[in-house]
């Protein structure tokens, strides 16, 4: 295992980060604290409750995985697509490096990123409403698990992109009306009974709800579906990426 | 006569002409071939040894397929068929070790724009693996003239010193061979001249150097041995001087004294031109046969009474060598007996 090399992608990334930290940082908790205050303020003084815990909190949780979900995403799938645009993968893929080693460094540095994002964000929640954890390793498992197998997927949406709408595409498309429609806002319990079924088939509904677990231990679906959901999509998203670098698509003719 | 060692893959050397002394392989290619998904043959079956220390020119047209056999050595491209090893390191099997003896200098200009300069070159360090040495990366940005810009962003540089830190992050894990696309497309004379200084003090230092071109007087400027490239065939490999005095044409202008209408039939068997004024007389003699005996000709011009003004003889240049390969696809470098 190539530790330096893994370590120097890593690195390179969260140095973009730290560079970039008004785009990459200040703006995702802003527009959490913009939906928690229109959604939370103004909304929630119309529902107080959702299964018995007051609205502000419950959507914490679901807040919380918006972010991390996009985030994991787009920093994964902008990080392996921007040196492709610009040329300087040809470095990466010409140095001593598995494609082990490769995923570990772009995926890695996406997904603490994200997770980072996610703890300011659940800082800055804490400072308007009153949060409880009642499964701390849960919360955390579900964390990290989501955010790397998002990242993987961004990981894959940037070798397969060709230019930036493409990069654009999925994230705005697909990611965000599932994160919508998963139950972010809103209990599935609340929806007409053809929408909740509806609802079942939406993989995010699982994160969402597992993720809401292990703060209030209130869920749309059984946690074991939900840890089940999370390890699934995990190992999906892995053997397409083994698929990628075994066959070199879209980045190495 | 001078032997080179070739390294066999059970590491035995192995003898084989060329140069000067011996000198290891340190780059072997065995019939290597790359069909790409649209059919296209960018290589058709190309064998070379590179030997440790010099500096070989892969000579070809665009398309030729240099970039493609750059490419699969170092990993960016896959190879259809053959085998390619670096010091003895199969460049799939034994990728790893391959790899970290391999410095790239792309073709095209490729840098994070809103990098250091030093953090780009130690983040190619770090990912070759090797420890973080500032001391080494110090020594490579003063030998290319970039420490005092060490920490200018990249988008900042200009075009010579992007191309120079594009140098320097392939030299950041002090790798044995260097592959150089096309180091001089599209720059100017001044930078050119600076280019070569740059290769020819890595040859110093004992590091191997690839360099492609299709610029001729760089070849010829540059490098001990040249290897001729179209469509997908290795042409030709032989060392710069070599090729000049087998291939190289040579044509002895002989200025008259006195305009004439015809070659005079005494000098009929020297198949000597006449320009179109009269003025001169032009005699093309093959550079790779042996030296036809001049004195005779001057003799016999002597005794045909002709009256010279001045002579001058003229070696065709690498250029037109090159032309008359590609254009022969071969035939000229059989002749030669010299192809791979």
């Amino acid at each position: 295992m190539n530790g330096r090399a893994i370590w120097a992608i890593y690195r390179f990334e969260m140095a973009r980060t730290f560079r970039t930290v008004a785009q990459s940082l200040i703006s995702p908790v802003l527009s959490t604290v913009l939906y928690f205050v229109v959604f939370g303020a103004a909304i929630g003084g119309r529902i107080e409750t959702v299964e018995g815990i007051s609205y502000g909190a419950f959507l914490v949780p679901g807040l919380v995985m918006l972010s991390l979900l996009q985030q994991s995403l787009t920093n994964a799938s902008f990080g392996i697509y921007f040196p492709k645009f610009i040329g300087t993968i040809y470095e990466v893929l010409s140095a001593p490096l598995s494609f082990i080693e490769i995923v570990i460094g772009y995926v890695g540095a996406a997904a603490s990123k994200a997770l980072l994002i996610a703890a300011i964000i659940l800082l800055t929640a804490s400072a308007f409403v009153e949060l409880q954890v009642a499964h701390p390793v849960w919360m955390l498992t579900f964390l990290v698990l989501t955010a790397i197998s998002f990242a993987l997927l961004g990981f894959i949406i940037g070798i397969w992109a060709k230019n930036f709408e493409q990069l654009q595409l999925i994230p705005m498309l697909v990611i965000t009306p599932l994160v919508f429609l998963g139950g972010a806002f809103y209990s599935v319990s609340m929806l007409p009974p053809a929408w909740r079924a509806v609802s079942f088939f939406n993989p995010v509904l699982y994160l969402i709800s597992g993720f809401r677990w292990s703060f209030f231990e209130v869920a749309d679906v059984p946690v074991g579906w939900s840890i089940t959901a999370i390890v699934a999509f995990l190992a999906i998203c892995l053997v397409v990426i083994w698929a990628i670098f075994r066959t070199g698509w879209r980045i190495k003719p | 006569m001078p032997m080179r060692a070739r390294r066999s893959d059970a590491g035995a050397p192995v003898g084989e002409e060329f140069g000067e002394g011996i000198v290891p392989a340190i780059i072997s290619i065995e019939s290597l071939a790359k069909s790409f998904d649209d059919g296209f043959q960018a290589l058709k079956g190309v064998d070379l040894e590179i030997s440790e220390g010099e500096i070989l020119a892969l000579l070809g047209p665009n398309g030729a397929g240099k970039t493609t056999l750059i490419s699969i050595i170092c990993g960016l491209v896959t190879p259809s068929a053959g085998r390619v090893t670096v010091a003895g390191h199969d460049i799939i099997a034994d990728f790893r070790a391959a790899r970290s003896l391999i410095g790239l200098v792309p073709q095209e200009i490729t840098l994070e724009p809103f990098e250091k300069v030093i953090n780009t070159v130690q983040f190619s360090r770090g990912l070759f693996g090797r420890p973080r040495n500032d001391a080494v990366i110090e020594r490579i940005l003063r030998s290319l003239s970039l420490w005092d810009r060490r920490n200018s962003r990249n988008r900042e540089l200009s075009g010579g010193m992007k191309r120079r830190v594009l140098i320097a992050k392939a030299l950041s894990h002090e790798p044995r061979v260097l592959f150089l696309d096309e180091p001089t497309a599209g720059v100017d004379v001044t930078l050119r001249r600076e280019m070569w200084t740059v290769v020819r003090d890595l040859r110093a230092s004992g590091v191997t150097v690839i360099l492609t071109t299709h610029y001729i007087e760089e070849a010829e400027e540059m490098a001990d041995r040249i290897a001729v490239i179209d469509h997908g065939k290795l042409l030709l490999v032989e060392q710069t001087a070599q090729l000049m005095r087998q291939l190289g044409r040579k044509e002895l202008v002989l200025d008259l004294a006195v305009p004439m209408d015809a070659v005079p039939a005494g000098l009929s068997d020297y198949k000597l031109q006449l320009s179109a004024d009269g003025m001169q007389l032009l005699y093309e003699f093959d550079g790779h046969s042996d030296r036809p005996g001049l004195a005779p000709l001057l003799a016999d011009i002597a005794a045909a009474g002709l009256d010279l003004r001045d002579l001058s003889t003229r070696q065709s240049s690498l250029e037109e060598v090159f032309l008359t390969l590609v254009r022969d696809g071969g035939d000229a470098a059989d002749r030669t007996g010299v192809a791979q």
